[in-house]
């Protein structure tokens, strides 16, 4: 099997669908708590992609991935989303994020869940309806609708969750360590079944992650931070080929990728 | 890949009809041991009626007034009270919970006015309120009901403000920042997030302020009233010696109690079919 990269395997990658220039975030600045947690982070991500933020905690990775979604603002630098204003970009609904709890409303079931945004987006309620089903069966929970999320178990209210990211169909996804709750064997399963939907949408995800495992199975580029102050120290190319099946954990070349992140992880560690 | 935990419903509602005569078996045992020991109790040591009557003396009394309460034409006086006390403590609840749900979500809308007036609530929390009575009586008039009515929904306005309160604010972390993802307006935040969050915490304030509504009007009737109220009747027939009509008065006013405790749990489950459902499994 020949590699393909990502770019070969993604043909409209040259879209850019995120762009972070200079921006550093700073908590309790000017106190004596102040915090440096990301410095002068500059960043592309295109149409697309699948691209894996890793790194020790405190590196910032999960700032970063809320400064996109406009959770929180920069001190310095900009943001571009699709071409707009981070705000600009949430208020047109252009990202449907994931949170590594599913933070499901116990009050509504399966289906109302996922209908959720469609709600606020005042979707009409039969349109509603069908998109949320549709979302259901990409993630093959289609005949649990009625379901209220304690009825089902960790993994299926996390896919319950990714449904509901999806359901109005945005450009971006955005993943903070969305498996990161779950056993060793279920996350295995739910990547396998975020690659399929990944390709099936072709929509472009952002995926925070402390797994090398995981960042080098799912991902067409792995970005590598340090901590304190957080920054990206360097961004790998994986170019194992897609689709990426259960054999491709066994490949010499994923065991490569897995050893340079590890090594560029362990730099990082040190240097900081 | 599509594990369940849940059971389908008719085995759930079988088993769960067994599970509940095995759950409230004990009860039932301790009531009726209770009883016959009462009953057996003022036999042997020769109680006398004005320390303890009889239980089946009791009953006989409330049976006795409810033949004549369903008989045409005549009056029953201990159910003539038993209707204007419940309609006082019904009246206060209603107005209480419900000015106290209303101030709560203003509060919650407005952070201001929650910092503002949550110490004030929950230091007129403990204020014995019950104290104001002989002063509603004579805001209201002593044999006006809402007098009465005015008591009780101070008592229960201020546990069901401060639950509605933080039911509306303690909000999980995450189900908020999901919100904000999507954009979605104040309005859209507390219709969709805070209400049904709070609601659990303001059913639990409703069951307290059911029981509490009762006491309320019963004690404030004490302080003087119609005679044709559960107050005024106990106080008077005790005074009078009439032991067993004051206990079947008693009796009657728990009855009272026990009915609007069930009404709030059945309008409980009604609402949150989710919650009850989670809670019966775990």
């Amino acid at each position: 099997m020949m590699g393909t990269n990502s770019a070969m395997s993604n043909p409209n990658a040259s879209q850019q669908v995120i762009l972070v220039q200079g921006v550093s975030k700073v908590y309790n600045q000017n106190t004596d708590e102040q915090v440096i947690a990301l410095q002068d982070i500059n960043l592309e991500v295109c149409e697309g992609e699948f691209v894996s933020l890793i790194g020790p905690s405190g590196c910032g990775k999960s700032t970063l991935l809320r400064l996109i979604a406009d959770l929180i603002q920069p001190t310095e630098g900009a943001l571009r989303i699709n071409g707009k204003d981070p705000y600009r970009a949430r208020v047109d609904q252009d990202y449907g994020m994931v949170f590594q709890s599913a933070t499901l409303l116990d009050w509504r079931t399966v289906q109302k869940n996922v209908e959720l945004p469609l709600e606020i987006m005042r979707y009409s309620t039969s349109e509603r309806r069908t998109r949320a089903r549709d979302a259901l069966r990409l993630v093959e929970l289609d005949k649990f609708t009625n379901h209220y999320p304690w009825q089902l178990s960790g993994g299926m209210q996390q896919r319950v969750s990714i449904a509901r990211a999806l359901a109005f169909e945005p450009s971006l996804l955005l993943m903070d360590e969305p498996f990161g709750a779950l056993d060793e064997f279920t996350r295995e399963r739910m990547n396998m079944e975020l690659l399929r939907i990944w390709r099936e949408t072709n929509i472009t995800v952002v995926f925070v992650t402390h797994s090398i495992p995981e960042a080098i199975f799912l991902s067409s580029r792995v970005v590598v931070m340090s901590a304190r102050p957080g920054r990206i120290t360097s961004i790998v190319d994986i170019d194992l080929p897609y689709p990426r099946i259960f054999e491709t954990r066994e490949s010499p070349r994923y065991f490569e990728k897995v050893n340079i992140v590890r090594e560029l992880l362990r730099d990082a560690h040190e240097v900081g | 890949m599509a594990e369940m935990t849940g059971v389908s419903a008719s085995t759930s509602r079988r088993q769960s009809l067994g599970s509940r005569l095995r759950y409230y078996l004990p009860t039932i045992v301790v009531a009726v041991a209770v009883l016959v020991i009462w009953e057996a109790a003022v036999d042997i040591f020769n109680i006398r009626e004005f320390i303890l009557p009889k239980p089946t003396d009791i009953l006989a009394e409330f049976l006795a007034q409810l033949r004549t309460f369903l008989t045409p034409g005549e009056q029953s006086i201990l159910f003539e009270a038993a209707r204007a006390t419940l309609w006082s403590a019904f009246g206060g609840f209603i107005i209480g919970c419900g000015v106290g749900i209303v101030v709560a979500l203003a509060t919650a809308r407005w952070t201001i006015l929650s910092e503002a007036t949550m110490p004030f609530a929950i230091a007129a929390n403990s204020v014995p309120i019950i104290a104001f009575a002989p002063i509603m009586n004579n805001w209201f008039g002593i044999t006006n009901p809402a007098s009465k009515m005015a008591i009780v929904a101070i008592i229960v306005f201020f546990p069901t403000m401060i639950n509605t309160v933080r039911g509306l604010t303690l909000v999980d972390r995450g189900a908020l920042e999901l919100m904000t993802s999507y954009a979605a307006g104040g309005f859209k935040i507390l219709w969709a997030l805070r209400i049904p969050n709070a609601l659990p915490f303001i059913f639990s304030a409703l069951r307290v302020a059911s029981s509490l509504s009762v006491i309320g009007a019963v004690v404030s009737e004490f302080f003087g009233g119609p005679r044709a109220t559960l107050g005024v009747y106990i106080t008077q027939e005790a005074s009078g010696f009439n032991f067993t009509r004051a206990w079947a008065a008693i009796l009657v006013a728990s009855m009272i109690g026990i009915l609007f405790y069930n009404v709030v749990l059945l309008m409980e489950r009604r609402m949150m079919p989710w919650y009850h459902a989670q809670r019966q499994t775990h």
